[in-house]
């Protein structure tokens, strides 16, 4: 179901905005498949298995952006998700990465929770991961406990995605709050979908309008 | 008003059809976008706070604008976003002076509620550039069914001195969704998140 026509990926280090230098650029990454829409030009009412066929993708293309960045899984400290679907399916289509994009690469970054079902009437893992139950080494209570923010819209090829990005373990951090454009040239063609990714290594480049820091985090529910 | 607004855009955005399917009734996202001065524009300035008073009165103001463009009671909102284009003079750090440290407040009271977080974008851009508004639920930002987002856009901002902000409000989710998750008639609405 799921045929991968083209993978862009973006890299780019940032070192100022025009104000101080801080030691430590800032590195942002992108990546984006397209596929073709199995959906496109007819309403589909199930379009779930389609969620379930993409699982391994989302896997491939968060292992693939995090090579890409050539840093390890600790330095990430945002990310953001997005779908640019082209002019023959519609906005859904573009709702199905959600669950495989987003929880692979919280997966990736060390997140412990469980799957959500499809249809999420199993309170009882939610509860648990709510709770910051997931243990790992560093003793937080987890990583990449944090939603991941997102955007999707029905665009030509060449549209460009704003891809927001926030803290991935408290949406709540201000330093962090940022997104980040993505386009594929010539993509999406009518018939398919381009489904994104994005993380980055720290807060905006010149971050100084106060809010909660990432080293104040206390609260550890995925937003303080 | 601190801000100094040169012009103002107030637009609704109402889906009657999606993929050949009647949609009743239409889902309806308000997008109320300022094209202001930035006090900011054309040198470093280390304090920022100037921007974000002027994001503080823009978060009621530009809330109220959707809510009265939607036609609904505040309570009847059911999702937000914010955004800003700083213009080329101007730094990233700006926009997320109006956008992070006060706006949410006067927001909030507009849409009523607001437990959960004001999804965001931001970026730097010439006259004419689209900027994509995250929308999330107001009260639950894991109800899947309002995971969107909507294009901002003025033709003529915003200038090198300016900054366009903008704050949408819908009345709905997405058209047609159907891909599970987290329900709305099963929000809490209580921790933001569910």
């Amino acid at each position: 179901m799921i045929e991968i026509r083209r993978i862009l990926t973006s890299v780019e280090d940032i070192f100022h905005e025009f104000g101080p230098a801080p030691q430590t650029p800032l590195r942002r990454g992108s990546i984006a498949m397209v596929i073709t829409n199995p959906f496109a030009g007819k309403y589909v009412q199930d379009i779930i298995p389609m969620m379930d066929a993409l699982q391994p993708s989302g896997i491939q293309m968060a292992h693939q952006l995090l090579k890409a960045m050539a840093v390890p899984e600790s330095a990430i400290q945002s990310y953001g998700k997005g779908a640019i679907i082209g002019e023959d399916g519609e906005l859904e289509h573009g709702a199905l990465w959600h669950v495989p994009g987003g929880y692979a690469m919280r997966e990736l970054l060390g997140w412990k929770g469980d799957r959500p079902p499809n249809d999420e009437k199993n309170t009882a893992q939610f509860d648990q991961y709510a709770k910051g139950q997931a243990i790992n080494a560093t003793g937080k209570k987890g990583n990449a406990i944090a939603i991941v923010s997102s955007t999707k819209k029905v665009g030509p090829p060449g549209m460009t995605l704003d891809v927001p990005l926030t803290n991935i373990n408290a949406s709540y951090v201000r330093s962090h709050f940022d997104s980040i454009e993505v386009r594929v040239p010539g993509a999406p063609h009518a018939d398919e979908l381009v489904y994104i990714l994005a993380m980055t290594t720290g807060a905006r480049i010149h971050q100084r309008v106060g809010g909660l820091a990432a080293d104040k985090i206390s609260v550890w529910d995925g937003q303080r | 008003m601190k801000a100094k607004i040169r012009k103002l855009i107030v637009q609704v955005d109402e889906i009657h059809i999606e993929m050949g399917q009647a949609i009743n009734p239409p889902t309806r996202c308000a997008l109320a976008m300022a094209v202001i001065e930035n006090p900011c524009a054309g040198k470093y300035v280390e304090n920022l706070d100037e921007l974000i008073a002027i994001g503080e009165e823009l978060g009621g103001f530009l809330g109220n604008r959707c809510v009265e463009a939607l036609g609904i009671l505040p309570s009847e909102a059911q999702s937000y976003g914010k955004s800003a284009i700083v213009g080329e003079a101007g730094e990233i750090e700006h926009a997320a002076a109006i956008l992070h440290p006060k706006m949410g407040a006067g927001l909030r009271v507009a849409v009523e509620k607001g437990a959960a977080l004001v999804p965001s974008s931001k970026k730097r851009g010439g006259m004419g550039t689209a900027i994509d508004v995250p929308l999330g639920h107001k009260d639950a930002a894991f109800v899947r069914s309002h995971f969107d987002a909507i294009e901002a856009r003025v033709s003529d901002a915003p200038r090198r001195n300016e900054i366009v902000v903008a704050i949408a409000v819908t009345n709905s989710g997405r058209p047609l969704a159907r891909v599970g998750g987290l329900q709305v008639n099963e929000i809490k609405g209580v921790d933001g998140l569910r």
